[in-house]
């Protein structure tokens, strides 16, 4: 680590999360908490056909019931714009003339309460007109293929990259993304080893553990929505353009969310909640279930075909890989999970050619989006795996062959971006002592190391206010949503070292379109460089404009007045930031407002806003009697920067990895057929304590090399993008045997270990999704 | 509420304090905390009795909010996340530990996962590390990977030892 550039105070330190004490008491209100006088609840009918024209929808009966204030259907929107999208607008508010998965919103019944609401959905027929449907992206690429969207479609303000619109052009592509740089062609023709594969990175599910939620008002001052969503103000876009308002007049509140993960950014319920609310001419909620939340958001699945090579020096010599993402029914955000899979395919390695080819493909299935790590895990099965094979195939080390080929610090890896802004190669040697890489193992034990560098921070604009009152307290407005990651607590820390004021005097407001200022989204780790850089300029503000009220009230030239922690000194005389307030002002609780907009300029001009890098090592064992394979071991190195707070920069990390290991051993959504069959939790496993590894390493590297705050860079995802093939490269190397797909679930590993003693390859990739031989192997 | 459905009483303790009610007879016991009572720290999420995030005490022993009939409570004691700490306002030593800990990042399955903790430590006042991963099994956490808590349940373990 190199030595600190100055002495912290509050920054840098553990302190207790500002939102400890209402969390444990259950004061923490959630948008699930959220009641309304006079509020109405909404249920919704679903479709039960994968691709089907709707023929009529017959509501009379339902509107009758007691207690039923409206019914809402896709032809009872007259007067709002009803489709939305931040990257496309292909997402009806209900469906419009035809439904593209099983479990898309028909119908939306208000009624007095619940119970109520979902008894009269009973009495509602619907005449479906059934369509062929494609269910994977190999029936959804071949000649002739159904077609899900047939219009065109213009590109979304908020979409996040250049590239041209590839939906509705006459084809199930949903977006298209390209990544060349030298001649791939020609070096594996000159290569001295290349290694090839067909990998397959299933379908998850975020559970976050509050599903979906929405109130919402409608009335005069237009519309409110109170709602779980990481991206309120990209949601308050989508919203104003449902309802044609000026965005001043759609004002999105978040409380605190139970937990996001990448499911809740962009929109999800919030424009059927309005709808509902301005039909019933009352406040509405629409609480999901766990089974509803799966069939809003679910992670794009990927299948990827790589190859990669080597020369004679065991340098990397090209990639190349052709991904499809299975999409889903709508666009969601995964024209981004598209383009940052072909970002991210090639991995943070000195790599001289690279043809990456990437396609996300709309299917008949539940609408993909964003994914804690977006795009990179789907990648990385592939490319970590490779990196393993190859080494193998040449006779070298897998630690070594990475030191040998990963890109220095400061090295331009990816065309036309920012130079590498971590030491992920001193990252990886952390990993390796942490791990006991060199010590022996037993048999049927493996360890792996894996490493991922994602263009992370999306696109940076973001602004925060921060109010020093009267009495020297502050109060922090930021468009930042507390996902849980913590942000509530680092915005208070950095205004508590830039103002020089206890923690506790710190109060953070947000989110609330309607009072606090822009901030694009949170997510793509990006919260604690540019808010947290934001509060910090706006701080700074503050404290310019309270040095020159100093010099006012002590009658002097600004020069003359030196900042000290929380005041200032002019000879003598010390004042605190309150003495200057009251004697500038002359009575209490004057205030000063410190503002600060962040835009892609300066040091922010040059893409990604900063590398966000993964870094960890596991140990697995093996019982080949049952395939279980078992993490016992996990060693993670967060390279942030520097840690605002390091307890929580290192719980992100093991939650990110936690979450990893859930997808690389245990879930997987599963379809058969039409019908997603595992959206429960009864049926789809995630973690639990008894998966808890024995052992577990947490460091960080705290080198201030990123463009945040004292250096900071953002953390949270980085962990969860290499373990997957961590954990497979792991099992090789404990059994000899390679999958190329997970979750590693006991039976395909037991399956696969049985296969290789009767010498058979076993478990390839699957080239089309079988669902009965998928549900036999689940 | 519904039309139709006939009311009946329920009479129960929560949090120490006598409650009375009429409640239609499908209410689930975090339907009538959350909704009559107002009582929101118990949160509900998978509604099948997997995650814990709704556990509550009755009569000292953890349930599933979610699929417990309120009915079940009657004539039993109820303890949620808002009975835990002291009437003054002083934290409860778990939920002190779990502040201290880190054990929670975005706090929903933290109410049922403190309770179910604290029924844990009723029965075991020093649970080793392997208990109390067995005995958290019905408790998910999807923020944390965990750690955190067992390191809180231990310290409170600990506190609530040398209080004793």
């Amino acid at each position: 680590m190199s030595e600190k550039k100055r002495e912290f105070y509050v920054v840098n330190h553990s302190v207790p999360r500002g939102d400890g004490v209402a969390k444990v008491t259950g004061q923490a209100k959630y948008a699930s908490d959220v009641v309304l006088p006079g509020m109405a609840y909404a249920k919704l009918l679903r479709s039960p056909y994968a691709h089907a024209r709707i023929l009529s929808i017959k509501v009379g009966e339902a509107e009758a019931q007691p207690g039923v204030f409206a019914v809402l259907t896709g032809d009872r929107l007259e007067g709002l714009n009803p489709y939305y999208g931040h990257a496309v607008k292909d997402h009806p508010v209900l469906a419009m003339g035809k439904v593209r998965y099983v479990g898309e919103p028909v119908v939306a019944v208000v009624a007095v309460d619940e119970r109520t609401a979902f008894q009269a959905l009973d009495h509602i027929t619907v005449q479906y007109e059934e369509m062929p449907a494609v269910l994977s992206v190999e029936q959804a690429l071949a000649k002739g293929a159904p077609i899900l969207h047939e219009r065109t479609f213009a590109a979304g303000g908020f979409r996040g990259f250049e590239a041209d619109v590839s939906a509705g052009r006459g084809t199930n592509i949903c977006q298209e993304a390209h990544v060349t740089w030298g001649d791939a062609d020609k070096a594996f023709a000159e290569a001295a080893a290349v290694v090839e594969g067909e990998y397959y990175y299933p379908m998850a599910y975020a559970y976050a553990m509050e599903p979906y939620v929405c109130v919402a008002e409608v009335n005069e001052s237009g519309v409110t929505c109170y709602s779980s969503c990481q991206h309120p103000f990209i949601v308050r876009h989508d919203v104003a353009g449902v309802f044609n308002l000026p965005v001043s007049k759609v004002r999105l509140v978040v409380p605190f969310v139970g937990g996001g993960y990448g499911s809740k950014s962009y929109t999800k319920i919030e424009p059927l909640t309005a709808a509902c609310a301005w039909k019933a001419r009352r406040p509405v909620k629409l609480q999901l279930s766990v089974e509803e939340a799966v069939l809003t958001t679910r992670s794009d699945d990927a299948l990827v075909r790589e190859r990669t090579a080597v020369d004679a020096q065991g340098k990397l010599l090209a990639r190349q890989a052709t991904i499809y993402l299975n999409t889903g029914a709508y666009a969601e955000n995964s024209p981004l999970v598209c383009e940052k899979a072909a970002n991210r395919a090639a991995g943070p390695y000195r790599i001289p050619n690279a043809r990456i080819d990437c396609y996300g493909v709309y299917t008949n299935t539940a609408p993909a989006s964003s994914f804690r790590g977006f795009g990179s895990a789907q990648v990385t099965l592939a490319a970590e795996s490779q990196i393993d094979e190859i080494a193998e195939k040449i006779g070298q080390d897998p630690l070594a062959f990475r030191l040998a080929n990963v890109a220095e610090r400061g090295e331009v890896f990816f065309p036309k971006s920012r130079p590498l802004d971590g030491d992920l190669k001193s990252d990886l040697k952390k990993v390796a002592d942490l791990l006991g890489w060199d010590k022996p193992l037993p048999k049927g034990k493996g360890r792996a190391v894996g490493c991922t560098a994602s263009d992370a921070g999306a696109y940076p604009v973001t602004s925060a206010a921060v109010r020093v009152h009267g009495d020297g307290s502050v109060s922090v407005l930021t468009g930042s949503t507390e996902l849980g990651q913590g942000s509530h607590t680092i915005v208070a820390q950095i205004a508590a070292e830039e103002i020089g004021v206890p923690f506790e005097k710190v109060r953070v407001v947000g989110s609330d379109t309607a009072i606090t200022p822009f901030d694009r989204s949170t997510g793509a780790s990006r919260t604690t460089t540019l808010m947290g850089r934001a509060v910090l300029e706006a701080c700074q503000d503050a404290v310019s404009q309270m040095r020159a009220m100093a010099a006012d009230v002590l009658r002097c030239p600004v020069e003359e007045v030196t900042l000290m922690r929380g005041g200032v000194q002019r000879g003598a005389d010390r004042l605190d930031w309150s003495q200057v307030l009251a004697r500038y002002f002359g009575l209490p609780d004057g205030e000063v407002l410190g503002r600060a907009y962040l835009r892609k300029a300066g040091d922010l001009s040059q893409l990604p806003v900063f590398w966000e890098l993964g870094c960890l090592g596991v140990q697995v064992s093996v019982d080949e009697e049952t395939g279980r394979v078992h993490l016992e071991k996990l060693a993670v190195v967060g390279d942030v920067g520097l840690a605002i707070n390091p307890a929580l920069a290192e719980g992100q990390d093991l939650g990110a990895a936690t979450m990893g290991m859930g997808i690389g051993l245990y879930e997987e959504l599963i379809y058969d057929g039409e019908q997603l069959v595992n959206n429960s939790l009864l049926d789809y496993r995630v973690p639990r304590f008894s998966d808890l590894p024995e052992e577990l390493h947490l460091a960080l590297t705290e080198n201030q090399d990123g463009v945040g705050p004292y250096g900071a860079k953002g953390g949270g995802e980085g962990s969860l993008n290499p373990i997957s093939s961590a954990l497979v490269n792991a099992l090789y190397r404990a059994t000899g045997v390679r999958l190329r797909r997970v979750p590693l679930l006991p039976e395909r590993v037991w399956r696969a270990l049985r296969d290789a003693r009767h010498g058979r390859e076993s478990c390839p990739a699957p080239t089309k999704q079988d669902a009965k031989s998928r549900r036999e192997a689940g | 509420m519904s039309e139709g459905i006939p009311l009946f009483p329920l009479s129960f303790e929560v949090n120490g304090r006598a409650v009375e009610l009429e409640i239609e007879p499908q209410e689930s016991l975090a339907e009538v905390l959350r909704n009559r009572l107002n009582l929101t720290g118990t949160k509900v999420s998978c509604e099948v009795q997997v995650c814990g995030a709704c556990t509550v005490l009755v009569d000292g022993l953890p349930v599933s909010a979610c699929t417990f009939l309120a009915y079940e409570a009657r004539n039993k004691k109820v303890l949620t996340i808002e009975g835990l700490a002291a009437p003054d306002g002083t934290l409860h030593p778990l939920q002190q530990a779990f502040v201290d800990e880190s054990a929670f990042q975005c706090g929903f399955c933290t109410p049922g996962m403190i309770l179910a903790a604290r029924a844990l430590l009723e029965e075991r006042p020093l649970p080793t590390e392997e208990e109390i991963r067995a005995s958290m099994d019905g408790n998910i956490c999807r923020c944390t990977g965990y750690l955190p808590i067992v390191h809180a349940i231990q310290k409170a373990a600990q506190a609530l030892r040398s209080r004793s």
